[in-house]
């Protein structure tokens, strides 16, 4: 049922696009200055205050502010000589070393939690909507697995530090921070990509490996067609010889046990020795956990896509990265990637075309590429209001927007996302989610939805009470905090989304607020089907309506 | 899609287009719909739906996406070229402690793989080595596209090899003919034919609140239009109430109390179990990550072994659980390329080109490494790098389509089209 193109159409149309839906008392602030004026308001976020209460919330969370090398000292360090230690004691006993560190890895599990919280609670409360909506999709676009090894820790520095600060500026500086968080280093194994027979080159540490290479191209920037070839991808390679982590001491690599799993065994020679790990702390390393080992990169010359690159060390990558950024090829692949976002699935190629080319114009600066979009013809066009199916992250998130219940505990929407395929932070490959309707839409998908739409509209998820503390009746015991993200990505999840033995677990939304932040925007169908269910159904058939599913 | 999608499914549940409704016809329709919900909860239906069909024969694809080392899967131990080229993760020879498990004396299979030794002696597995895609592509998300597409090089296909499949299938299509198991449904069965999907691992099982009678009415009257999302949604209605129903039922008079195992055990025995009580499910697919082994593959032990194992327990559990099924039933395991030949510097291998194919079940003449054999030799490989291609991916999944699942060439060509005729053994690979 299409709509016409009123000012409301376009209020809720910006709330959508811009921001992870409307949150109470948005729809009227959006109204009273207009959408057009609201795309430049979120176009410049430093405009936009930040509540103090949210600051606060932010700033409580101290895993998120740590430099990736105090990650490792904090959380990572103690676990791997603890179990050096167990190991050295139980002889062979895996159970007791897993006995003996599982205090260290209770403890390490704060990390994740932290930047799972910080991620959603800004998404969900934050006014700064549109940063928000742009820092999931950068990080989508330069994606890392949380549950491999040291992404453990260092995944929320990443979209900290390498991700959100850079959401609307050059791409060059977004693609640069990227490649020297250890986060993606390690990711895309590029820690370990070694000039062989290099000076440095020993132990698992002595050839080209091509990982992190070919993705940055294929997936970072040029895209698949982007009319580099496999020479090119063994150039990169060898251009991003050194590029890495740390190398304490200068005697090897890092410990098998850095990446606190047994499966990592023998992946870290260099930091075998105790010692070494106190170097990580020392002035002379820098906190950012990115380095360079000369010893181990291709001093040779190079040819690039067409470009001839002089052996000289780091500034090799530097000059690929400026390559990469400035080509033709990465400006159509990352307008295509926003305008799929923002506009249509199918995105207009006339839009992608001019976009790319403001994209060149302005060598490269997203807030330009955006403004380009927000102000086309295409972006206003009533054909595409509410034409994007929304992802399970949008859909969970713009759920909670709606009802604006207070959240304390976001373990209920991790796992109803993971349920739904797409826990945060936890996409195994390289490429990211998809945001299209054919990969998201299934029958399964709509029963979970429905099922969580039904939960948290009627109150039956335990959304207001603290985490980790036995709620209902104050007993106050704390329970041992479980993993947010697996190493295999699955793992168990146990939300309930049903009533449980003492009724509600919290403050049922009230429907007709409900359909009032929603613009009272409703199909004949849904406000038919809302009119006739009980009061206590209603707030679930709003956030289950078909409408509601879309953007 | 619509067209198809009408005259295809269950009609009481699937009304007649929607166009603008009054207020008294969406009243009608929603009655109908509740009242399709009755009846698809007694078991009679879906038995009587069943009989409907007398080719049982069921095809069900694994698909390691990642692209698995297939050279460390069916090792050509024979071949010194292997070890040559791979100092620290070649799996040892025949004879050596956690050496291969020797196949024909010139392939031999992981030790990992030593559950699926059976099905490998009872000569209901096979394999197709130098397998995989003509399409050059090293790039894992073009490669699994063309391979679920199951046109390779050619982006503008729409829907997968596997749904146009389901198509090919005579007669009524429900929407658990076609089960994908994970929170999403793949390329390969994406199309015309509504496929069902079930979550992984025991959330499968778990009851909703969209299983209440109350709220699933109050629903029904909302999605009663028949666009993509209305579609989705009833499916997932009749779905749910057929698989979830028979799942629970199951768990309590067998397993009660008994462990499940867990993974893809726990998996491919739910799956056994719905096929034990369904025959109408005739495809099912699944997916595995975690192969992209770009460092400390590991050889005998390691990280692929330590994917292997679980794999191969799957699989074998999987062939007993079938019970008598397991005749009528051919799984397929695919991945987008191998890696390759030779190990990288960091005790892993890159991303490659042909690959192992591996085929299970009743049907399928085994005991037997099929295809042609390049060699590993310098000249013989591709690029100079990896193993070669010599046998289209389409070719051996023609041939169980032709002689298993009893689709004439012509369903078969709509299925791949443009497929290369197969000029080798695959021909061969299912009994007749």
């Amino acid at each position: 049922m299409a709509f016409e193109a009123s000012k409301q159409d376009r209020t809720l149309h910006v709330l959508n696009r811009l921001a992870f839906g409307p949150r109470p008392g948005d729809f009227e602030h959006v109204s009273a200055i207009g959408p057009e004026r609201y795309v430049q308001e979120q176009l410049h976020p430093e405009s936009i205050a930040i509540p103090a209460d949210l600051s606060e919330a932010v700033n409580q969370l101290p895993t998120l502010h740590m430099s990736p090398i105090a990650l490792f000292i904090e959380y990572q360090r103690p676990l791997n000589l603890a179990r050096k230690d167990a190991k050295a004691d139980a002889g062979g006993d895996k159970n007791a070393v897993k006995d003996a560190t599982k205090d260290l890895r209770l403890k390490q599990r704060v990390v994740m939690r932290e930047a799972v919280e910080a991620r959603m609670m800004r998404a969900i409360e934050g006014p700064r909507q549109l940063q928000e909506v742009m820092t999931a999709f950068w990080f989508n676009h330069f994606n890392v697995f949380a549950g491999k090894g040291l992404d453990l820790i260092w995944t929320g520095s990443f979209e900290e530090t390498a991700i959100r600060p850079h959401t609307f500026g050059k791409f060059r500086t977004l693609l640069g921070a990227t490649a020297h968080h250890p986060a993606m280093m390690f990711y895309l194994d590029n820690w370990q990509n070694t000039a062989p027979g290099s000076p440095g080159s020993k132990g698992k540490f002595e050839g080209i490996n091509e990982n992190y290479a070919r993705e940055l191209m294929e997936l970072h920037t040029l895209g698949v067609n982007g009319g580099y070839t496999q020479a090119d991808v063994i150039a990169l390679a060898h251009i991003l010889t050194g590029w890495g982590l740390p190398k304490p001491g200068g005697s090897g690599g890092a410990e098998n046990r850095m990446a606190g799993g047994e499966r990592m065994a023998g992946m870290f020679p260099f930091m075998r020795r105790r010692q070494n790990f106190g170097r990580f702390g020392s002035t002379a390393a820098d906190p950012s956990g990115f380095y360079f080992d000369g010893t181990r990169h291709d001093y040779s010359e190079k040819t690039f896509l067409g470009h001839q690159i002089k052996g000289g060390g780091l500034d090799e990558g530097e000059l690929a990265l400026d390559i990469l950024a400035r080509s033709p090829a990465t400006a159509k692949h990352l307008s295509f990637k926003l305008a799929q976002y923002f506009v249509a699935d199918d995105p207009p190629p006339a839009l992608v075309e001019r976009m790319a080319q403001r994209y060149l114009a302005t060598d490269g600066e997203t807030r330009s590429v955006l403004e380009t979009m927000f102000t086309s013809a295409e972006f206003w066009d009533p054909r595409s209001f509410g034409a994007k199916f929304k992802t399970p992250y949008e859909y969970v998130i713009s759920c909670v927007r709606a009802t604006g219940v207070p959240i304390r505990n976001y373990r209920p929407l991790y796992g109803t996302m993971q349920i739904l395929g797409m826990p945060l932070y936890a996409c195994q490959t390289p490429n990211g989610y998809s945001n299209t309707q054919d990969t998201w839409l299934n029958p399964d998908a709509m029963m979970t939805r429905l099922s969580f739409a039904t939960a948290l509209g009627s109150g039956n998820l335990p959304l207001e009470n603290p985490p980790f503390v036995e709620d209902a009746d104050g007993g106050g015991e704390t329970r041992p905090e479980p993993p947010m993200v697996r190493k295999n990505g699955a793992g168990k999840v146990n939300i309930n989304f049903d009533p449980g033995p003492k009724g509600p677990k919290m403050t049922p939304p009230d429907p007709v607020q409900l359909a009032a932040t929603l613009g009272n925007y409703f199909s004949p169908a849904t406000a038919s089907a809302v009119e006739a269910a009980p009061t206590n159904l209603r707030a679930p058939l709003i956030l289950g309506s078909p409408e509601f599913m879309k953007r | 899609m619509s067209k198809n999608f009408q005259t295809d499914t269950c009609i009481a549940c699937n009304p007649a287009p929607a166009t603008a409704l009054s207020r008294r016809a969406f009243l009608r329709r929603a009655a109908v719909m509740s009242a399709s919900g009755i009846v698809l909860l007694s078991p009679h239906a879906w038995a009587a739906r069943s009989l409907d069909s007398t080719n049982k024969h069921r095809l069900i694809v694994v698909f390691l996406r990642g692209a698995v080392d297939g050279l460390n899967v069916v090792v050509p131990h024979g071949e010194p070229a292997y070890y040559d080229a791979r100092p620290t993760i070649a799996i040892g020879r025949m004879g050596a402690s956690d050496g291969v498990i020797d196949l024909d004396g010139h392939f031999g299979l992981h030790p990992a793989l030593a559950s699926m030794d059976p099905q490998w002696r009872d000569g209901t597995l096979a394999f197709v080595h130098a397998c995989g895609s003509p399409d050059p592509t090293r790039s894992h998300f073009d490669a699994q596209d063309f391979m679920e597409s199951g046109t390779p090089g050619v982006r503008t296909t729409q829907d997968g090899w596997l749904n146009r499949a389901l198509a090919a299938i005579p007669g009524t299509h429900g929407p658990t003919e076609a089960l994908s198991l994970g929170p999403t449904v793949p390329r390969i069965l994406s199309g015309k034919v509504p496929v069902a999907n079930i979550a992984l691992g025991r959330a499968a099982e778990r009851p909703m609140p969209m299983d209440r009678p109350v709220i699933e009415a109050a629903f029904d009257k909302m999605y009663v239009n028949n666009d993509p999302i209305g579609r989705a949604y009833r499916d997932g209605r009749q779905a749910r109430m057929r698989l979830i129903g028979e799942l629970t039922q199951d768990m309590t008079e067998a397993n009660a109390g008994a462990p499940s195992p867990q993974g893809f055990s726990d998996d491919t025995d739910r799956l056994a179990r719905l096929i034990g009580r369904d025959p109408s499910i005739r495809v099912a697919f699944m997916a595995l990550g975690g192969w992209d082994t770009h460092i400390s593959e590991g050889a005998a032990n390691g990280q692929l072994a330590g994917h292997l194992k679980p794999l191969s327990d799957g699989l074998a559990s999987f062939a007993k659980a079938l019970g008598p099924n397991y005749q009528d039933t051919v799984i397929l395991v695919i991945s987008e390329f191998g890696r390759t030949m030779h190990e990288n510097g960091n005790g892993g291998t890159d991303h490659g080109h042909g690959n192992v194919m591996w085929v299970m079940g009743g049907p399928v003449k085994g005991g037997k490494v099929y295809g042609k054999w390049p060699g590993l030799s310098t000249a013989n490989l591709y690029q100079e790098r990896d193993l070669a291609v010599t046998t289209d991916f389409r070719e051996p999944i023609a041939t169980v389509l032709r002689s298993h699942m009893q689709f004439p060439d012509s369903q078969i060509d709509r299925i791949f089209p443009g497929r290369p005729r197969s000029s080798g053994n695959v021909d061969s690979l299912i009994k007749v």
